[in-house]
């Protein structure tokens, strides 16, 4: 096992923990406002000290990583979802119409700014961690249904393929029984990428207030309120994004590691 | 090389038709009439006629999607409802921000991310190799507004090297204002260097180990001559797609840096408009991105071509 | 002194062996043959000479060139050695050539980097190398680029930037492995001619004992990274003292013993066959070109009759078997099994395929790594209408299993832990299981060593012996080919020039083309008259 995926692991583990523990306790409350104990910096009472409201940065950013952890979560799953069957798809039926359909439309999302059509999907459905979800997801699609068919592709020339065709299976049946479980590494590394992505993405739209909405903790938002503070509370805004890059740094390290540990030779997009 | 060309021009002309009636569609199913955002719930129907009228909305849709189109391609991009001003003026405004700041990150990137992608690809697997892999894989997780504020925090706030925000404008002076741009170009360029520099290394990788360095290393190359003259050109390929993507990324990416830096960009202009309803200004700068998009992947693609013998010449 | 010394050269890998204790001499003007099976270390022997072992790999003992040792060398002496001192051709022409340079820089370079010349001059000499190697300029400027030229016209240009500087050694790695039988043959003669002419030793490495035979003027024989045998071509051939040697050459020489052929009847029938495809177009609003790959191919093959198909690459010997194995449409004639055709209205007739299965000839490509054997070599059943279940399954699974030689209880393995001769038993299973009339194998024995290619011939003689069986078999390899078919058909650029009864097409060919093929391929000197004549 390589040591990055071991390192890996242990830092995402840790926020997927943190995560999971605020679903029943935190130190301290982050509804309740205690002004008077607030942009303290970390002390035995709140170990990563408090906000402009004196509200706990550690609670805060144990329940924001459940909103990245979902958002980010939901988006990789709209994207394989979706991508991996159009990939197989279009690669089943290379060169067609359909084929050429399906890869222009790919082009066609590459060609938008990701960032301006989350903002204006966000900014028109309104601000939610739904939207943000959708919005990120829809990214995502071209990504996997890129990978899935070059994956594919490169199977459909083997000969293992080429012998099921002789016994009569239909592609659809190739797709599913020949294509799909060897491409899986693939995807499998590629979605932790993706996932890593999604995380930034979420706190980038939360950054721009386009994100969850209050009272959920959102990472992103940590960071917007923070900004006019930094100057005086230089905690408020460096807790937040240490957390944003342990977290993608741990994702990363998992998907490379996992890499090399599944197949040297995968290569996954990351652009 | 022509018959190259050609066919990527048409697929250029055919992708900005099709971005266009996207997203022409998109700003025609978002909920909410324009007109009735101007005027506000109290509106009188007749008043809210006549403005619908004006602006054009009562037309059929192919017509008004001509009209748009037909305004673009002679530069009128309509007026700003909110601004009253004409679009094309408030974008030219501002592209003189957003364009060198892209321009000045992609630069700041590729000269960053080159010499890393291929010393790290020279010293495989030696400590080198690892540091600069290790710096790349935190540089990949860093959002880069969060760096701005780091870098706006010790270079802005303690050392005073240059200015937190705002930018004075190109007449103010050349220096003045690439000072401006400086802090931004850098959070903005150092995660994509990050990336590319990740992609040079691994498309150096796979190159080094093709057959032709073995061929050239048969003629007596050393392994770094085999590196520059063999290896450095062939990896060049995929790098050079990932540098267009990174062009649209870092044009459309500055929304968020110009937030962090209160700067006068078409980031901040689209976000006030999509937040203003100004949905006139919101479809001229996205179809105004997306061609800048287009055209640079078009770029590319030419690129390819020189780099790529197979690509200009048939069999 | 010999222009090439090795003695007791090893190669390890850690604590494994590629190489132990190989010594041999080159002298100027001399071609030694190393040959062996996949594995014999044949391989790394010619990358240690060059010093371009992979990184992993260890190499003792002492290599000397004209009384200089190499082994010890640094990296930069070494670098003056290569490309000045050695040449080296290497197997894959395809890939050895860098895209995105001219076939003129590429071969100027070699002259540029020792230094040994200006630019111009290395120019001028670089157009004078491809020249001397069957590469003139008016028919091929010298601003190619790699991709504009064939398999055999890069191997050309390999071995031009191999020469350039007039090396006393050449080193080639398998050089005509990858090349077509008559391109192979003019790259042999040109290698030939070079010798002669510059007076250098040339390392062959190979696999094939007829190439073997007809250049070496002394052969290594290793095995397991050990020399078996050396000695002067026509001694080792006739003696073949020792026995590893004796079945090497038995096995490239295998003659199958097959049984006779059932009584004609026509089984599968082609009439006029016309495949095409279509061709990226060259101008924007120019009609659609298409290319003819099967150009009105007509051919029979009886029940239980065994057919062979040979042709180079390129000839549409794949195209044809895709067609008649019903996984392309045809776009003219007819292509019937039985008399029923193999495509009904657009789409593949299951009831026609089901008499028909195929092996090919990548023994790693042809399973998928995931299945276990029992599931892979029953996939044939989909295509019966009621397959068999439960314990008529496992007994169809264990019998051909045992039909090929190996047992029933493999049937719960993973298919990376057989060997390539295994797996190609494993595809002749999965062939086997539902009884066809036809089996295509295509090129099915060519990737494989000598030894288990002998085996798998056997094997198939074996099948026909138990059922009646007919095949179409499809390979480049003539000797092959004449040893397990009855008739053969000889094909080129779409059209079947030649067809008749296999003892007759090879001894007396009546077509230009399969005379060139047959002249064109090297063949074993006749073991018993050789044997015969050193005693």
């Amino acid at each position: 096992m390589p040591r990055s995926f071991l390192i890996g692991t242990v830092l995402t583990a840790l926020f997927v923990g943190m995560a999971a523990i605020s679903l029943i306790w935190t130190p301290h409350d982050i509804e309740s406002l205690d002004i008077p104990n607030k942009l303290k910096p970390p002390s035995g009472a709140n170990w990563l000290g408090t906000d402009q409201f004196g509200r706990d940065i550690l609670s805060m950013i144990m329940e924001g990583a459940r909103t990245s952890i979902a958002v980010a979560l939901l988006a990789v799953g709209i994207g394989m979802a979706l991508g991996v069957p159009l990939g197989l798809w279009a690669a089943a039926r290379k060169g067609s119409l359909l084929d050429e359909l399906i890869m222009r439309g790919n082009d066609l999302i590459f060609a938008f700014p990701s960032l301006v059509i989350a903002i204006l999907i966000t900014a028109i459905f309104g601000a939610s961690a739904v939207n943000a979800i959708i919005a990120i997801g829809i990214f995502n699609i071209p990504v996997f249904a890129r990978l899935s068919r070059s994956g594919a592709l490169s199977l459909w020339e083997r000969d293992f393929i080429l012998a099921a065709r002789v016994s009569g299976k239909s592609a659809f049946r190739i797709s599913w029984e020949h294509i799909l479980p060897n491409i899986l590494n693939l995807m499998i590394v590629q979605g932790t990428i993706q996932f890593s992505l999604g995380i930034l993405a979420e706190a980038a739209l939360s950054y721009i207030g386009l994100g969850a909405q209050p009272p959920t903790a959102s990472w992103g938002r940590m960071l917007a309120d923070a900004q006019t503070l930094v100057a005086i509370a230089p905690h408020t805004a460096l807790v937040p994004g240490l957390a944003i890059v342990f977290m993608v740094l741990g994702l990363n390290l998992m998907g490379d590691g996992l890499r090399d540990w599944l197949d040297p030779r995968l290569r996954v997009e990351r652009a | 090389m022509l018959r190259y060309a050609l066919k990527r021009l048409l697929s250029l002309v055919v992708s900005l038709i099709v971005a266009s009636i996207v997203i022409f569609a998109v700003i025609e199913v978002i909920p909410g009439d324009p007109a009735a955002l101007i005027l506000g719930v109290n509106a009188r129907p007749d008043t809210l006629a006549a403005l619908r009228t004006e602006m054009g909305l009562d037309q059929p849709l192919p017509l008004r999607y001509a009209d748009w189109v037909w305004g673009m391609l002679r530069g009128d991009f309509g007026t700003s409802i909110t601004y009253k001003t004409p679009v094309a003026e408030m974008v030219a405004d501002r592209i003189w921000v957003s364009l060198p700041l892209a321009i000045y990150a992609l630069c700041l990137s590729t000269l960053i991310a080159f010499p890393a992608g291929i010393y790290a690809a020279a010293r495989r697997g030696r400590a080198g190799d690892l540091g600069v892999m290790g710096a790349t894989q935190l540089g990949v997780a860093v959002p880069n507004f969060w760096f701005a504020m780091i870098l706006v925090l010790i270079f802005a706030i303690n050392l005073r090297w240059f200015p937190s925000g705002g930018f004075p404008g190109w007449d103010e002076g050349f220096w003045k204002a690439m000072k401006a741009l400086t802090l931004p170009a850098i959070a903005l360029a150092l995660p994509q260097a990050a990336i590319l520099a990740r992609v040079m290394r691994s498309s150096l990788l796979d190159m080094l180990d093709e057959d032709f360095i073995r061929t050239a290393r048969a003629k007596g190359l050393s392994r770094r001559q085999a590196l520059w003259r063999h290896a450095v050109r062939n990896a060049l390929i995929p790098v050079l797609t990932i540098i267009g993507l990174q062009f649209a990324f870092l044009l459309a990416g500055g929304i968020i840096i110009e937030q962090v830096f209160f700067l006068p960009g078409l980031g901040r202009l689209i976000f006030q408009a999509i937040s203003a309803r100004d949905l006139i200004v919101v479809e001229s700068v996205v179809m105004l991105l997306v061609f800048v998009v287009i055209v640079v992947n078009f770029a590319v693609d030419l690129a390819y071509a020189a780099v790529d013998p197979r690509l200009r010449t048939g069999r | 002194m010999s222009l090439l010394a090795i003695s007791d050269l090893t190669v390890r890998f850690g604590e494994a062996k590629a190489v132990s204790g190989l010594s041999m001499q080159v002298e100027p003007g001399e071609i030694v043959a190393v040959t062996g099976e996949s594995g014999s270390g044949k391989s790394m022997t010619a990358l240690a000479i060059m010093g371009l072992l992979p990184k992993a790999a260890r190499a003792d003992g002492r290599i000397e060139l004209d009384g200089q040792e190499l082994l010890s060398l640094p990296e930069p002496e070494l670098c003056k050695m290569r490309g000045r001192a050695m040449g080296m051709v290497f197997q894959e022409p395809m890939t050895a050539l860098n895209p995105v340079q001219t076939i003129r820089d590429q071969v100027a370079e070699t002259i540029l980097v020792h230094g040994a010349g200006s630019r111009a001059e290395a120019r001028t000499r670089a157009a004078e190398m491809l020249d001397r190697v069957g590469l003139p300029q008016d028919r091929f400027p010298l601003n190619r680029y790699p991709h504009q030229l064939s398999g055999g016209q890069r191997q050309r240009v390999v071995i031009a930037m191999a020469i350039a500087l007039r090396p006393r050694l050449l080193i080639a790695d398998e050089p005509t492995t990858a090349l077509d039988v008559t391109t192979q043959a003019r790259i042999l003669d040109l290698l030939k001619g070079l010798v002669d002419e510059f007076g250098m030793g040339l390392v062959m490495i190979t696999h094939d004992l007829a190439v073997v035979s007809d250049m070496a003027d002394r052969i290594v024989v290793m095995r397991h990274g050990e020399v078996m045998e050396q000695g002067p071509t026509a001694r080792i051939i006739a003696e073949r003292r020792h026995p590893y040697t004796r079945a090497l050459f038995e096995a490239s020489d295998h003659a199958v013993d097959l049984p006779p052929a059932p009584p004609p009847g026509p089984m599968l029938e082609l009439r006029d066959v016309v495949r095409d495809y279509r061709l990226p177009r060259r101008k924007l609003f120019e009609p659609a070109r298409h290319m003819r790959a099967v150009d009105g191919v007509s051919l029979t093959i009886n029940r239980g009759e065994r057919v062979g198909l040979v042709g180079e690459s390129g000839c549409g010997k794949s195209t044809l078997t895709r067609a008649i194995l019903g996984l392309e449409e045809v776009q003219g004639g007819s292509i019937t099994l039985d008399g029923e055709p193999v495509f009904t209205g657009h789409r593949p007739n299951l009831s026609a395929r089901r008499k028909m299965q195929v092996v090919f000839q990548d023994p790693y490509g042809s399973f998928n790594p995931r299945h276990r054997v029992g599931r892979l070599i029953t996939e044939p059943f989909h295509l019966l209408p009621s397959p068999p279940k439960g314990a008529d399954r496992d007994r169809a699974i264990a019998r051909a299993l045992s039909d090929v030689g190996l047992t029933p209880a493999d049937a719960d393995r993973y298919i990376h832990e057989f060997s390539g001769g295994q797996r190609q038993r494993i595809a002749i299973a999965r062939a086997l299981i539902i009884e066809p009339e036809l089996i295509v194998f295509d090129e099915a024995v060519s990737a494989l060593d000598v030894s288990v290619r002998a085996q798998i011939l056997d094997l198939i003689a074996d099948l026909c012996r138990k059922r009646p069986l007919g095949y179409l078999f499809i390979s480049h390899d003539l000797s092959v080919v004449r040893s397990v078919t009855d008739r053969v058909l000889v094909m080129k650029s779409g059209r079947i020039v030649e067809e008749g009864r296999t003892e007759t097409v090879f001894d007396s060919p009546a077509h230009p083309y399969t005379r060139t093929l047959i002249e064109a391929a090297p063949r074993l000197p006749d073991l018993d008259r050789s044997a015969a004549h050193a005693t």
